[in-house]
C-alpha cells in the first residue's frame, strides 16, 4: 500500500468508527450515558486543537483553556443578548481566534522561546481566570448578561437552528452535533495538515532555521496555526457552554488546561486520532474513579477516587516512561513487528 | 505622611514577599535550566510543615525557620533522584513532568490534610504609624528576604561550594574533568532551592495560612518574576520582585487586590517582549 493509500484507510476506518458511535449510541444506551458521551465529543474537539497546535506545530500552549473558556464566555453573553444563536457560534470563533492572533503576534515576531511561551500563556490564563472570577457583583454586565464572577453564567439558552429561533437544539441533537463536529474538525484537520500549508508547519516544527532558509517565514505559520487551534477550542468552548447550558471561570483554571495537556501527551504527539483517544480515555478513567470512591472518605478510598493525584501519576509516567503517547508507541512496536511478519511470509 | 510610610512598608512588603518566593525557584531554573512548575507546590508543603510542627509543640520560629526548609529540602532530594534526574536536557518534558508533580501533590495533601484552610496566628504582635497599626511580622518577612538573597550572594560569591555549582553549571564536562561531580552537584542544588523555597512557604504561612491549592496562587508570579529577572540569580530575583512588586502593590493600591495581581501578570508579559533575556540579560549583566 502506498502512503497516500494507508492514510485514506485510516481516514476512513476512523470515518467509519465515528459514524458507528454517531448512528448507534442513542439507540443502545439511555439518555444519561448519552449526556455522558456528548461531552466527551466535545473536549474531544479541545483535544485536537492542541493535538494541532503542540503535535503538529510545536508549540506548547499551556493556556488552551483560555480560548476554550473565550469562546464559551463570548457565545454566552452574546447569546442571552440576542436571543439568537447564528451570530453568538460565529463569535465564539472569531473571539479566540482574534484574541490568539494578538497574542501570538505579540508571542512569534517577538521571537520568544518555547520556554517562555509556555510561560506566557501560563500567565494570560491566570489573568483571565482572576479577572473573570472577580466579577460576581451586579455592576459587571456585558448588556443583559451578567458576569456572575466565581458563580458563573446559568441558564444559557441553547443553539437554535440558523436563523430559525424556535428550533433549539435539544439533549439528543446535542449529541449530534458535537459528534458530527468532532469528525468534521477530525477531517479538516487532516486535510490541513495534507496540505502545503499542512507539511509547512510540520517542517517549521522539525527544524526551524532550515524551513526559514528555504524560504517559508515561521512567524507567520506558527502564528496561523496558533489562530486555527484557537478558533477550534473556541469552538469547543461554545458547544460546551450549550451542553450544560451554564460556564463558570473553572474553565479557564489551570486543572482543565492541565487535562487538555495530558490528553494528547497520553494519546501521543503528532498523531490526530491520538488526542481523541488519550481525551475520551483519560475522562472515562476520571469519571470511573470519581464515581466508585467519593473524595470525602478516608484511607486508600480517598487516593484512589483523588483526581488530581491520579491525573498528576498519569503525566509524570507518561513524560518518564512512554514519552511519546500511546498510538505512536503502538505504531513503533507494530512496525518493527510487520517486517519480520513479511519475511515470514515469503 | 503617615500613609506614605504605610504604604512605602506595603510596597517594600510586596518585593520581599516576591523575592522570597522566587528565590528557590531562581537557583533551580538559573543554574540547571529546570523549570519546577511543582514550585508553588514545595512554596504549601514547606507551610504545611510549619503548622504541623507548631502543632507538635515545636517552638515557631524553629518551625518555621528549620524544620520547613529541611522537610522540603528532602522532598526536593528526593524529587531530584526519582524524576528530574531522567530528564535533564529536555527543558519542556521537565516542565510537564513537575507539571504532574504539582497535581500529584495537591491530591496527596488533600487527601491528608483535607480541603480547609489552616492557619498559623503571627507573632510579634503591632506596631503604630499615626493612626494606622501595622504588623510588626511584615517587618520580619521583609528581614528574612533580605538575610535570604545576600546569604545566597555570599555563598555563591565567596565558598568554594558556590565556586563548585558555578562552574559545574557554566561547563559540566569541564567541571568533572577537573574531579567534580556534576549529578552530586545537580542533587544539591536541587534541594538548596527546594530548601530556600520551603522556607519560604515557612515564613510565609502565617500571612496566608496553607491550604492544598495555594501554590497556584504562587507558581504563576514567582516564575514570571525569575523569567523577569533573567540570568543572574540574586541579581534578578532582586531587580524584577522590586518592579514586579511595586507595580503589584501600587496598583492593588489604587484599585482592588485583585487587579493588582492582573497588573502584575500584565506588566510581566510586556517586560518580556521588550526584554526576552529579563532584566539581567541587558543590565548588570556581569552580577550574580
Amino acid at each position: 500500500m502506498t502512503a497516500r493509500a494507508s492514510s485514506l484507510a485510516g481516514i476512513a476506518v476512523v470515518l467509519a468508527i465515528g459514524l458507528a458511535v454517531l448512528v448507534l449510541t442513542p439507540r443502545l444506551f439511555e439518555l444519561d450515558v448519552v449526556l455522558n458521551v456528548t461531552v466527551y465529543m466535545i473536549m474531544a474537539v479541545l483535544a485536537l486543537s492542541l493535538g494541532l497546535i503542540w503535535g503538529f506545530g510545536g508549540i506548547l500552549c499551556f493556556g488552551q483553556s483560555a480560548f476554550f473558556g473565550l469562546g464559551a464566555y463570548t457565545y454566552a453573553i452574546a447569546v442571552m443578548n440576542m436571543g439568537e444563536s447564528t451570530l453568538p457560534l460565529v463569535l465564539s470563533v472569531v473571539v479566540p481566534a482574534v484574541f490568539a492572533a494578538l497574542l501570538g503576534y505579540f508571542i512569534f515576531y517577538g521571537r520568544i522561546s518555547d520556554v517562555y511561551l509556555g510561560v506566557i500563556t501560563l500567565t494570560v490564563t491566570l489573568i483571565l481566570f482572576n479577572s473573570v472570577n472577580s466579577t460576581a457583583g451586579p455592576e459587571f454586565h456585558i448588556g443583559s448578561a451578567r458576569l456572575g464572577g466565581f458563580n458563573g453564567i446559568p441558564g444559557i439558552p441553547a443553539l437554535n437552528v440558523p436563523f430559525f429561533k424556535d428550533w433549539q437544539v435539544d439533549l439528543e441533537g446535542m449529541f449530534y452535533l458535537a459528534t458530527a463536529s468532532l469528525l468534521l474538525v477530525y477531517v479538516a484537520l487532516r486535510a490541513l495538515l495534507a496540505s502545503r500549508f499542512g507539511r509547512v508547519i510540520v517542517a517549521i516544527r522539525e527544524n526551524e532555521g532550515r524551513a526559514q532558509l528555504l524560504g517559508y517565514d515561521p512567524r507567520v505559520y506558527k502564528l496561523a496555526t496558533f489562530v486555527i487551534g484557537a478558533a477550534i477550542a473556541g469552538y469547543a468552548g461554545c458547544l460546551f457552554a450549550n451542553w450544560g447550558n451554564f460556564v463558570s471561570p473553572t474553565i479557564f483554571g489551570l486543572a482543565q488546561s492541565a487535562q487538555i495537556i495530558i490528553w494528547v501527551i497520553v494519546g501521543g504527539r503528532g498523531t490526530l486520532v491520538g488526542p481523541i483517544v488519550g481525551c475520551i480515555g483519560i475522562q472515562w478513567l476520571t469519571a470511573a474513579l470519581g464515581a466508585n470512591a467519593p473524595s470525602e472518605t478516608a484511607g486508600w478510598a480517598a487516593l484512589v477516587g483523588n483526581v488530581p493525584l491520579i491525573l498528576g501519576a498519569i503525566l509524570i509516567g507518561f513524560v518518564l516512561l512512554v514519552p511519546k503517547g500511546i498510538l505512536p508507541t503502538l505504531g513503533d512496536l507494530a512496525a518493527q513487528l510487520t517486517p519480520r511478519r513479511a519475511k515470514a511470509a515469503r | 505622611m503617615d500613609l506614605v510610610a504605610l504604604l512605602a512598608i506595603q510596597v517594600l512588603y510586596a518585593i520581599a514577599s516576591l523575592a522570597l518566593i522566587s528565590v528557590g525557584l531562581a537557583i533551580i531554573f538559573g543554574m540547571m535550566k529546570v523549570i519546577n512548575l511543582a514550585h508553588g507546590e514545595f512554596l504549601m508543603l514547606g507551610g504545611y510543615a510549619a503548622i504541623e510542627a507548631n502543632r507538635y509543640g515545636i517552638n515557631i520560629w524553629i518551625a518555621m525557620l528549620v524544620v520547613a526548609p529541611l522537610v522540603v529540602g528532602a522532598i526536593g532530594a528526593i524529587v531530584e533522584r526519582t524524576i528530574i534526574r531522567w530528564l535533564y536536557g529536555r527543558m519542556i518534558d521537565t516542565m510537564l513532568a513537575t507539571w504532574g508533580l504539582s497535581l500529584f501533590l495537591v491530591g496527596l495533601t488533600t487527601a491528608v490534610f483535607g480541603n480547609t484552610t489552616v492557619g498559623l496566628s503571627a507573632p510579634l504582635g503591632s506596631f503604630e504609624i499615626g493612626s494606622y497599626r501595622v504588623s510588626a511580622y511584615t517587618l520580619f518577612v521583609i528581614a528574612v528576604a533580605f538575610v535570604t538573597l545576600g546569604g545566597v550572594l555570599a555563598m555563591l560569591r565567596f565558598t568554594r561550594l558556590g565556586l563548585v555549582a558555578r562552574g559545574a553549571m557554566q561547563n559540566a564536562n569541564m567541571a568533572a574533568a577537573l574531579g567534580v561531580n556534576p549529578n552530586r552537584v545537580y542533587s544539591v542544588t536541587f534541594a538548596a532551592g527546594a530548601a530556600l523555597t520551603g522556607l519560604a512557604g515557612g515564613v510565609l504561612a502565617p500571612v496566608s495560612g496553607v491550604f492544598p491549592t495555594i501554590g497556584v496562587a504562587y507558581v504563576a508570579k514567582s516564575f514570571i518574576t525569575v523569567i523577569g529577572g533573567g540570568a543572574a540569580i540574586v541579581t534578578g530575583t532582586a531587580t524584577a520582585s522590586a518592579l514586579f512588586g511595586a507595580v503589584n502593590q501600587l496598583a492593588t493600591y489604587a484599585t482592588t487586590p485583585v487587579f493588582g495581581e492582573v497588573a502584575l501578570l500584565a506588566a510581566a508579559i510586556v517586560l518580556i517582549r521588550l526584554l526576552p533575556q529579563g532584566i539581567t540579560g541587558r543590565f548588570f549583566r556581569r552580577s550574580l
